[in-house]
């Protein structure tokens, strides 16, 4: 089914479902969503499943006309969501008219907004999955001149065939607040020997900023400088999350569109609950690094994860 | 010196492995310091015995130069459990390539005359070791080797491995001429001398088999992953059998 054109793209919009799993061994990445508690909580609103494809916009000013009756959520950072020039809720079902224009604002708080259809974007998968990566050129709209490129003005995009959906919200204590400090939890591993006592003392007492260079490859930090004695190593896998150090000292934490393998040394990895809240981080906002143990790591992902099982969506009547 | 290898995973790497937690949800297995084709193919024997698992306790495998990184699922499994699940899959590997290994190869026996007179550290060997000769000859014939590596010489086939109790270092001073077919042993590894050289290793007695002729086809009675028996024989045979001392 026809559901939607496209009339602006935005900053950057990109197709995505969870990610590219089990496909590292030939060199792809994961891609999929930078925020996934974002990305979960738009699918649930239009219940779909977990794995259905939104579109991921950063900053914002995705354009959309509706071809077809249907119902979509919008999640992630704070943004205006304008359908026919009248303001809609975020994190709440919206029942959508033929011909109704969808207009979203510029990010205020965050920097990623998921845009979910009830019944999903009906992509083909490639390599088992829809994540777009650009930097790879797949995944996202299929064909010669879209495969792997964010959206595009006219693109036309189909959705799965779905009866209409029950309209629900997120309660309002359990959206995030994107302001918040920023604390990125550390499970320390891979070459953490080769940084001096003093130095990863320094790591987890400084303040970092984001910098300028931060995208959905990794965020490269600006603060204290961290040096690892190791000059010369093997490229190795490496895992999401993983805070890779070269030589000018200034970390930088790898996200979803890393690159698979690398041979600069690593203090180890950020947990993925945090990095969620580092995707929605813009250039000069202020983090902190805090070590962790896997195994405590573990037991608080044991209970974020609890703790969002408890979450129950709101019926609006 | 080069070996021959299969993709298999082999017991002595897993005494090498080091394994570093990578992230929340990975773990990081190395496998040597260096890499090499022996430790690529190791690698790839490691991942083919992980792999059936990705999708589902398992999300992610990147082998590299010389290591594999795994990513498990921690909503599956704890880290103690995915670092035992990961290393006993791979001990199993290791176990079954090596039952494999155990019935590959062909066995090959030589013949060895074991004497003071055709092994001069015999003697040696067996007070530094508070043995008989008599035992040092029996822990040394056996039990069967395997042709690790062909080097150092034309002929030359690294043995091992050697009963514990016969480990011995090479000579302070290595002999500048060891004779052709003497049957010596170093560390945990055996040999017999191909041809006239130098040499350091602990000699016991001497092989009447010619362990290298460049102008038969093949050049070599054995080779890499051969199983090799030694043989107690008696000096008339050794004579008769074409051995000079």
């Amino acid at each position: 089914m026809n559901t939607f054109k496209v009339l602006n793209p935005g900053v950057m919009s990109l197709l995505q479902d969870s990610g590219r799993f089990g496909q590292h061994n030939i060199g792809l990445t994961v891609g999929g969503p930078m925020d996934p508690f974002a990305f979960n909580w738009a699918n649930r609103l239009c219940q779909n499943d977990d794995n259905a494809t939104v579109i991921e916009t950063t900053i914002g000013g995705l354009q959309l006309e509706a071809m077809n009756d249907t119902q979509i959520a919008v999640t992630g950072a704070l943004t205006q969501v304008m359908v026919n020039n009248q303001e809609q809720a975020m994190w709440q079902t919206v029942t959508i008219k033929a011909g109704d224009k969808i207009k979203l604002g510029f990010a205020s708080q965050g920097a990623r907004v998921y845009f979910a259809v009830a019944g999903g974007f009906n992509v083909e998968p490639q390599f088992g999955s829809t994540a777009t990566v650009v930097r790879e050129g797949i995944g996202g709209l299929t064909g010669a001149a879209s495969a792997g490129k964010g959206l595009a003005k006219l693109d036309v995009l189909k959705t799965h065939k779905v009866g209409t959906v029950s309209v629900l919200a997120m309660p309002r204590v359990a959206i995030p607040n994107y302001d918040l400090e920023c604390v990125l939890h550390t499970v320390l591993g891979y070459q953490e020997a080769s940084f001096s006592r003093v130095d990863k003392a320094s790591f987890f007492s400084s303040e970092y900023t984001v910098s300028e260079r931060a995208d959905r490859m990794g965020y490269r930090m600006l603060g204290a400088q961290v040096r690892s004695s190791t000059t010369a190593m093997l490229s190795e896998g490496i895992c999401h999350g993983a805070i890779q150090v070269p030589a000018d000292g200034q970390p930088i934490v790898l996200l979803n569109d890393r690159q698979t393998i690398g041979g600069y040394p690593k203090l180890g990895s950020v947990m993925a609950r945090d990095t969620a809240k580092l995707a929605q981080l813009t250039q000069g906002k202020r983090l902190r690094f805090e070590p962790i143990t896997i195994e405590d790591a573990h037991g608080m992902n044991q209970i974020e994860r609890y703790k969002e099982s408890q979450i129950q969506l709101l019926k609006v009547v | 010196m080069k070996t021959v290898t299969t993709p298999q995973v082999s017991a002595q790497m897993l005494s090498h492995l080091r394994l570093k937690v990578a992230g929340e949800q990975a773990f990081i297995l190395y496998f040597a310091e260096h890499t090499d084709a022996e430790v690529a193919a190791q690698i790839q024997a490691a991942t083919q015995a992980l792999v059936e698992l990705v999708g589902t306790t398992l999300i992610d495998l990147v082998p590299s130069y010389a290591s594999l990184l795994i990513v498990f699922d921690d909503n599956q499994l704890e880290f103690y459990q995915a670092r035992k699940l990961v290393l006993d899959r791979i001990r199993q590997a290791a176990m079954q390539a090596q039952a494999e290994q155990a019935d590959a190869g062909k066995q090959i026996i030589l013949p060895v005359y074991y004497d003071s007179e055709s092994g001069p550290d015999l003697d040696d060997l067996a007070r530094d070791k508070g043995l008989t000769t008599a035992e040092i000859i029996k822990l040394h014939h056996q039990q069967e080797y395997r042709v690790y590596a062909i080097g150092f010489a034309p002929g030359f086939a690294y043995l091992g491995e050697l009963d514990e109790r016969l480990a011995a270092p090479r000579l302070a001073t290595p002999r500048k001429a060891v004779p052709k077919g003497a049957v010596a042993i170093a560390d945990r590894q055996t040999a017999v001398y191909p041809s006239v050289s130098p040499g350091g290793w602990n000699l016991i007695g001497m092989c009447p088999v010619p362990m290298f002729d460049a102008t038969k086809t093949p050049s070599m009675p054995m080779t890499t992953g051969d199983r090799i028996k030694f043989e107690a024989i008696s000096k008339a045979d050794f004579i008769a059998m074409g051995g000079e001392l």
